[in-house]
């Protein structure tokens, strides 16, 4: 496992060719051009689950798993130029598990920006969360880069605002898993619209990184890994050269290359999820290009959340991704298949076998 | 009388005699197996590992057993070895942290050699794979024996007749051939020789022996595989147990110290490493930079605060404990995992804590039991009261 420091001082000095990752549960982004100068790299967290139990106490484990994020990102030199957070830093988006996990990230010494997540959203349809953090959809470049940050998790209004007594149980209906009650992701038609405005001021060469919540593909519905106007996002996306999308949510490794999009997870700094080609109650469509991580060891709460060291060489992204206990994975952007790939895994034979410590 | 030890002449051939550890010489003499009764001294253990190009001979163990005793190997005469690994004292020197030459302390608590063989590598932090690289450390580790480089070593086996006569008979080497690799390769066979198995845990696990624990101990046995998660790291396999999984975790023991500094002090420590610092005697000379643990090696923030996990094999013998000494019991221990590794004398957060370690929820019985249970995995040979060391001759340091 190689220091973190010295493979983005490596990363800075040769352009990402050979760049390696560390051990933080964070992803560190570098964005490369033509001109080195241009390079930069920012640090993204996600799904930290942050869960009130009552009074002052919250439960530990999810608690843990951010400030090791944090702790670690605050370890990195040269500094990122900024950190994400991929969503879903609250459990049931009380006001407590937001100003908690607030609290929580203002260790960092870093600009910080946010992505929403479900459980941040439907208890008060982020009212709270846009005092603590800003607007729910918004863009800005940096050295050339464009990026957008999207609210992926809404639903239909008829689900949102009709269906439900409280909002208490709004809130529960959409943090579960395979809940009949539930209904499917979108972006919807108000950020759609605010998009393609968005997308119209931008020249089709420069790199676009989208962040999303939810994975904008459709892959599982019954988890929502699924973003139901997918397909219309990603048409709009369309037009442009080079095309990123970053995304929480699924607690694990996926990757995948639709037309000019590649698609890349983030992983959780709370919990691994199984893959749902393991556990699929229904149809799913897990990417082929995804090798699934081996299995987590139950007994060390941090194995399987962790980081992802992201190289965006010329506008394609590359990450390193490092996994508590576990064996590190990398997914590069192959440049002749035109595709994310984990060259180590993707062979049948060469997978990780299952551990066999315990 | 020392402790009756073992000696395995070959790993794949479980055929071990015992060597009476004597004062007057130490020369390991090989004699037959002689406790009535008793069952295999090794039970309990897995075939010792023995690289291919350092197999066991008598006659190896015999001369790294001199070596391992040789005080002039030190910058004043005084530190062998053994000063630190005792033989009388489970191999360890029951110090929270050694004492080198001239009184100098270093930074972490001396572990048993008693089974160091098993280990996948030596060190706490695992910074020499094997033993043949970590004999050669505490030589010329400033505060241990304090050389300034191996040569001496050298001078005195290459011009002491007996050393010449085995170094000779062992490697087939003598003058400017004998190196310092003999010396090493002496040394750890001997130390590959300090086996030992066949503890009351051993006899009823292995043995079926129901009796060979008492009721608290059996109860302790649970806790052990239970609710205090311990067989997690101090594994336990179907037909042995090292009770160690050889890998290294941040436990919260030490980390809190240098908390606050880590984002100053791990960079740093990585520029003295870049511009070729020995980790050796970073980690033994500065306090803060051996907290940094496994990281030291790996470079890996991951590693931060990480330590391997030592075997239980005899721990009751080898108080104090953790990599710094600093808790003095095994009640101690247990009660600091039970509070999910968090120093209640030290409210900051250990965001580096392994994910392994958590609160216990352990009633005061239930720890007790525990501490009952980890006295079952002391070896027969340790087991027996031990009469009070001579202290003529100079085999025994005074601490």
């Amino acid at each position: 496992m190689k220091n973190i420091n010295r493979s983005r001082r490596q990363f800075l000095k040769t352009g990402g060719a050979l760049a390696l990752g560390s051990t933080l549960p964070i992803s560190l982004v570098e964005l490369a051009f033509a001109e080195p100068s241009q390079n930069f790299s920012f640090a993204y967290i996600s799904d930290a689950h942050i869960q009130h139990i009552k009074g002052a106490r919250f439960v530990r484990n999810w608690d843990m798993g951010l400030k090791r994020a944090v702790a670690e990102a605050n370890l990195l030199t040269p500094k990122p130029d900024f950190v994400m957070f991929g969503g879903d830093l609250a459990q049931l988006g009380s006001k407590e598990e937001l100003d908690h996990g607030a609290e929580i990230m203002s260790a960092l010494s870093h600009k910080l920006r946010y992505v929403m997540g479900e459980h941040d959203y439907y208890l008060d349809l982020g009212a709270y969360w846009e005092k603590l953090f800003g607007p729910q959809y918004y863009s800005f470049d940096h050295k050339g880069v464009h990026f957008i940050v999207l609210n992926s998790i809404r639903t239909y209004d008829d689900w949102t605002y009709k269906r439900w007594p409280t909002a208490e149980q709004r809130m529960l209906e959409m943090a579960g898993l395979d809940n009949p009650n539930g209904s499917p992701f979108m972006v919807g038609d108000e950020q759609s619209k605010w998009l393609k405005q968005d997308l119209d001021k931008v020249a089709k060469t420069v790199p676009i990184v989208v962040f999303s919540h939810s994975p904008l593909q459709k892959i599982y519905k019954g988890w929502n890994f699924w973003t139901e106007d997918a397909e219309q996002i990603q048409a709009l996306l369309k037009p442009y050269k080079k095309v990123s999308v970053i995304y929480g949510h699924v607690h694990q490794i996926q990757y995948n290359q639709i037309g000019n999009i590649s698609f890349n997870s983030v992983m959780a700094t709370a919990w691994p999820w199984p893959y749902p080609s393991t556990y699929a109650q229904a149809e799913q469509y897990l990417p082929k290009l995804t090798v699934p991580m081996n299995r987590a060891d139950p007994f060390f709460e941090r194995d399987a959340t962790g980081w992802q060291f992201i190289n965006v060489a010329n506008g394609n992204v590359d990450l390193n991704f490092t996994l508590y206990n576990n064996t590190d994975r990398v997914v590069r952007f192959d440049n002749l298949k035109k595709q994310p790939q984990d060259r180590d895994y993707q062979a049948e034979n060469a997978r990780i076998n299952p551990q066999r410590h315990y | 009388m020392r402790p009756l030890l073992l000696i395995t002449l070959s790993a794949a051939v479980l055929s071990c005699s015992q060597a009476v550890y004597s004062q007057q010489s130490s020369a390991a003499v090989a004699t037959p197996a002689t406790n009535a009764g008793d069952s295999n001294p090794l039970l309990g253990l897995p075939p010792v590992p023995v690289p291919a190009n350092n197999p066991q001979t008598p006659a190896k163990i015999a001369l790294g057993d001199k070596l391992f005793h040789d005080k002039r190997f030190s910058i004043d005469g005084t530190i062998s070895c053994s000063s630190c690994h005792d033989g009388d004292k489970g191999f360890t020197d029951n110090l929270p942290v050694s004492i080198g030459h001239h009184g100098l302390r270093g930074t972490r608590n001396a572990p048993t050699v008693i089974n160091a063989a098993f280990y996948k590598s030596q060190f706490w932090d695992g910074r020499e794979p094997d033993l043949e690289g970590q004999s050669k450390g505490p030589f010329v580790n400033p505060v241990e024996a304090g050389l300034a480089n191996h040569e001496p070593i050298l001078q005195i086996v290459r011009s002491d007749p007996e050393y010449q006569a085995a170094f000779k008979q062992v490697f087939n080497a003598g003058g400017e051939q004998l190196s310092m690799d003999h010396v090493s390769k002496a040394i750890a066979s001997f130390e590959r020789s300090i086996v030992a198995g066949n503890s009351a845990f051993d006899r009823f696990y292995f043995k079926g022996d129901k009796s060979a624990l008492t009721e608290q101990q059996h109860r302790g046995f649970q806790v052990f595989l239970a609710q205090g998660r311990c067989v997690s790291c101090h594994s336990i396999e179907q037909d042995h147990a090292l009770f160690s999984d050889s890998r290294f975790h941040n436990i919260g023991v030490g980390i809190n110290a240098i908390q606050g500094d880590v984002p100053r002090l791990a960079p740093a420590f990585l520029e003295a490493k870049a511009k070729g610092g020995d980790v050796d005697k970073m980690v033994l000379t500065d306090k803060k930079s051996s907290e940094l643990g496994r990281f030291a090696v790996t470079d890996g923030f991951n590693d931060l605060g990480a330590f391997k996990t030592p075997t239980l094999r005899n721990i009751a013998l080898t108080a104090p404990y953790m990599h710094d000494g600093s808790l003095k019991t095994l009640k101690e221990v247990v009660i600091h995992y039970n509070n999910g590794g968090v120093t209640p004398a030290n409210a900051q957060v250990n965001a580096f804590l392994s994910g392994g370690i958590r609160p216990l929820n352990l009633s005061d019985a239930q720890i007790d039991d525990l501490v009952a249970f980890m006295d079952a995995l002391t070896s027969e040979q340790f087991a027996k009261p031990r009469p009070v060391a001579a202290t003529q001759g100079d085999h025994h340091e005074k601490h």
